[in-house]
C-alpha cells in the first residue's frame, strides 16, 4: 500500500500520549488527518479534528480511507474490527505484541471486508513530500526525499537508515513501505514489492528484510520476474540462531529462516544482496546506468 | 515460550484427548514408586529440545527395578545442552499405529494450520519428503473455526479404518486447545492407535506464543522460560532484550533490524559482535542502565553506540548514555553514529558533554571500534 496526500486518514486512539504526539507530526507534514477515535471522548476536538466513538461513526460523519490505530495490544482486535466494518481501504497497525491469534483473526476479516492491513508492529508508511502515516521521521530532510526508489522494510530504525543513505547518495524515495516485523503481518514483502512493481513512481526496488520466515525467499521468486530492478540487504547474518533477536518474528529455527537461505534465493533471483546498508546508494547508481 | 511435556500434555487432556496416565518425578526411587502403580512405563526425559530418543533418554521398563535403574540413568544425561533434571513416568500401552497431528500459526496463508499424517513419529517436513499422499494440511478461517465436517474433509481418501471418525474428533479437541491456550504451535507425534483400539497422545509439544502470555496467566508460568546468562536475566529485568556473545565489540543500537545490522558489520569489518543490546521502541529512555549492562560484561573492549531515531527520539537515548559514562567513567573506547528524530540536539549534546563528534556513518564508526577492541 502506497499512501497518497489526498487520503483521508483516521487515527484510531488520537487521544493518548504517542497518538497526540504523531497525529501533530502527521497534520505538520501534510497528512489529511480527518478526525480521531475514541469510545470515551467522543464529541470533542483533538489536534483540531474531531474524535469519534468508532471509526464507523467516523466513516458515517465525513468518512476517512486509510486507519491508524494508537492502541494497546489487547484493544486492537476490537479497534480494527470497528475500522474493518466501517470500510476502511486500508489500516496501519503499530502496535507492538498483539497476540498472533488476534493478528490472524483481524487479517481474516479485512480479506472478507477488502481491506488492506500494514503491521502490526510496523513504524508505518511514508510517501515523501505528500504524507506520511505512523512513527516515522518523513519530516527529517536527510532521511526522506521526493524520489523514485521504493523502500520495503521489516524494521523502523533500519529502514529509516537506508532511507538516509539514500538521500546521502542523492536519491529519494516514492515510497517507505514498513511492513512490519511480526511473524504474521498483513502486507508481505511480496506484496509490497508487487505494489511497488505496478507504482509507475518507482524505478527501483530497496527490500530491507531480516533473518526469520520466508518473506524473502517468496518475494525473491516474484523479484526474478521484474524489470525494475531490486537491491536488498537482510539483517541477522551475525546473529545466533534459536533467539529471538528483537523482533517476534527475527528467530532462525533449525535451518529455518537463516540468512543464507534468503541471501541464496536473492541472488539467485538477481536481487543485488549488499553487506552493509551504506551500499545501497552505488547499487542504486549502478542498476539505474542502464 | 515452549513447555515441556509433562505440562504441555495436560492441556490435551483438559480438551478431552487422552493422554497416558504418568507422573513427572525427579529421583530415580520416584520413578520406582509411580512404576509400582503404574504397571509397565515407559520414561522419558523432560528437557524443551527434540531427539530424546536419540540420544537415549527415553526408555522403557518393566516393574520397579528396572524404572529405578532407567530413571537414574536418564536423570543428570545432557540432552542438547539441557541437563536433566525430571523424567515423565508414563504407563505402556501397546501400539497398532502411529499417526502425527498439530495446529499452528502459518505465515504464509495468515492464519492457523492444522496438519495430520499416517507417518508418526516422523516430524512433517521428513513425512512431507517420504510420502506426500499420506500428509494433509488444512488451513482455517480463524472466524469460522474447525469443524468436524473440516476435519472430516481433510482426511479423506486416508486410510483410516475404524479410527476415522475418532481421529477427526482428535483433531477439533486439538484445534479447540491450541484457540483457547494462545499456541503458536500444538503437536501431538505421535498420535498412537493402541491396540484395544482408542488413540492416545504419546507425545505433546506445545509453543505459547509470548505475545499471549499475558492473557494466559494461569498456563504461562508452567512453561520452559528461555535459557539466560546472568546479564541476559539482568536485561530482562530491566526489560531490555539482551543476547551475549562472545565478541569484544559491545552494540548498543535502537530498533531489532538496526541492532542487527550493527551487529553484522562489526562482523563484516573483521570484528566479533559482544552482544545484541537493542533501546527501540517504548524502550528509548532505557539508553542508561542499557549502556550499564554493556559496561558490566568484561570481555567488552569497546562500543558501537549506532541511533537512528525514527520513534526513538536520538537526544532521549545520548543523554542516557552520557549520563551513564558520567557516573561509570569507563576506560573502553565509544564510537558514535547518530541520525533522526533529535539528531541535532544529540549531536550538539555529544559535542558539549563529551567533547566527542560523531562518525558520519555507521561503517566509520564501526571501523573505528573494530580496530579498537584489537
Amino acid at each position: 500500500m502506497i499512501v497518497r496526500g489526498e487520503d483521508k486518514v483516521l487515527v484510531q486512539g488520537i487521544t493518548g500520549k504517542q497518538g497526540t504526539f504523531w497525529t501533530e507530526r502527521m497534520l505538520e507534514y501534510g497528512t489529511r488527518v480527518v478526525g480521531g477515535a475514541n469510545p470515551k471522548k467522543a464529541g470533542i476536538t483533538h489536534c483540531g479534528v474531531p474524535v469519534y466513538a468508532s471509526a464507523r461513526e467516523a466513516m458515517a460523519d465525513g468518512g476517512f480511507d486509510v486507519s491508524v490505530l494508537f492502541i494497546p495490544p489487547l484493544g486492537v482486535r476490537e479497534a480494527a474490527l470497528d475500522a474493518i466494518e466501517a470500510g476502511a481501504k486500508g489500516l496501519v497497525i503499530l502496535t507492538e505484541h498483539i497476540p498472533v491469534h488476534d493478528v490472524m483473526y483481524v487479517l481474516a476479516a479485512a480479506r472478507e471486508g477488502g481491506t488492506r492491513v500494514v503491521g502490526p508492529n510496523t513504524a508505518g508508511l511514508v510517501t515523501p513530500g505528500e504524507c506520511f502515516i505512523g512513527f516515522m521521521p518523513a519530516f527529517t530532510g536527510s532521511i526522506f526525499h521526493a524520489g523514485r526508489i521504493g523502500v520495503i522494510s521489516r524494521s523502523g530504525s533500519l529502514g529509516t537508515l537506508v532511507c538516509l543513505n539514500l538521500v546521502q547518495a542523492g536519491f529519494g524515495q516514492s515510497a517507505f513501505i514498513g511492513i512490519g516485523g511480526d511473524p504474521i503481518i498483513g502486507t508481505t514483502t511480496r506484496e509490497a514489492l508487487e505494489t511497488l512493481d505496478r507504482d509507475p513512481g518507482t524505478d527501483a526496488v530497496v527490500i530491507v528484510g531480516e533473518i526469520g520466515g520466508s518473506m524473502e525467499e517468496d518475494a525473491a521468486a516474484y523479484a526474478a520476474t521484474m524489470t525494475k530492478p531490486v537491491a536488498a540487504f537482510i539483517a541477522g547474518g551475525a546473529s545466533p540462531a534459536g533467539r529471538r533477536m528483537g523482533h517476534a518474528g527475527a528467530i532462525v529455527i533449525g535451518d529455518k529462516g537463516s540468512y543464507a537461505s534468503k541471501h541464496a534465493a536473492l541472488s539467485e533471483a538477481g536481487v543485488s544482496v549488499l553487506d552493509t546498508p551504506s551500499d545501497v546508494g552505488k547499487a542504486m547508481a549502478r542498476a539505474l546506468q542502464h | 515460550m515452549n513447555f515441556e511435556e509433562h505440562a504441555a500434555k495436560p492441556l490435551l487432556a483438559a480438551a478431552g484427548i487422552d493422554v497416558p496416565r504418568g507422573r513427572c518425578v525427579t529421583t530415580a526411587d520416584e520413578a520406582a514408586r509411580a512404576a509400582r502403580d503404574l504397571g509397565p512405563v515407559i520414561i522419558k526425559a523432560q528437557v524443551p529440545a527434540g531427539k530424546r530418543g536419540k540420544a537415549g533418554g527415553i526408555r522403557p521398563a518393566d516393574g520397579a527395578d528396572e524404572a529405578r535403574t532407567a530413571a537414574a540413568a536418564i536423570l543428570g544425561m545432557d540432552i542438547g545442552g539441557h541437563r536433566v533434571e525430571r523424567v515423565l513416568v508414563e504407563e505402556r500401552a501397546a501400539i497398532a499405529r502411529e499417526y502425527y497431528a498439530a495446529v499452528l500459526n502459518d505465515p504464509p496463508s495468515k492464519g492457523p494450520l492444522v496438519l495430520f499424517s499416517t507417518l508418526g513419529g516422523m516430524d512433517i517436513e521428513e513425512a512431507a519428503r517420504t510420502d506426500p499422499a499420506r500428509v494433509r494440511r488444512a488451513t482455517v478461517d480463524i472466524r469460522a473455526g474447525f469443524d468436524r465436517a473440516a476435519a472430516q474433509g481433510m482426511l479423506e481418501g486416508l486410510d483410516l479404518g475404524d479410527e476415522a471418525a475418532a481421529v477427526a474428533d482428535v483433531l477439533v479437541r486439538l484445534y479447540a486447545a491450541y484457540r483457547g491456550n494462545d499456541a503458536e504451535l500444538l503437536e501431538i507425534n505421535p498420535l498412537a492407535v493402541t491396540e484395544a483400539g482408542g488413540l492416545v497422545a504419546l507425545d505433546c509439544k506445545f509453543a505459547l506464543d509470548d505475545s499471549g502470555v499475558k492473557r494466559q496467566p494461569d498456563i504461562a508460568p508452567k512453561g520452559t522460560p528461555e535459557r539466560l546468562t546472568g546479564l541476559e536475566a539482568r536485561g530482562q529485568e530491566l526489560g531490555l532484550r539482551y543476547i551475549e556473545l562472545d565478541g569484544n565489540v559491545g552494540v548498543l543500537a535502537n530498533g531489532a533490524g538496526l541492532t542487527m545490522t550493527t551487529m553484522d558489520v562489526v562482523r563484516h569489518r573483521g570484528g566479533r559482535p559482544a552482544n545484541f543490546l537493542e533501546i527501540g521502541g517504548a524502550a528509548y529512555t532505557q539508553a542508561k542502565p542499557a549502556l550499564e549492562l554493556l559496561l558490566s560484561n568484561p570481555g567488552v573492549k569497546s562500543i558501537v553506540i549506532n541511533f537512528c531515531g525514527a520513534f526513538a527520539r536520538t537526544d532521549v537515548m545520548v543523554e542516557g548514555v552520557i549520563d551513564a559514562l558520567d557516573e561509570l567513567e569507563p576506560t573502553v573506547g565509544m564510537f558514535f553514529c547518530v541520525h533522526g528524530t533529535g539528531e541535532k540536539e544529540a549531536v550538539a549534546m555529544l559535542k558539549r558533554r563529551l567533547g566527542v563528534e560523531p562518525f558520519d556513518t555507521m561503517d566509520e564508526a564501526i571501523q573505528a571500534a573494530v580496530e579498537a577492541a584489537r
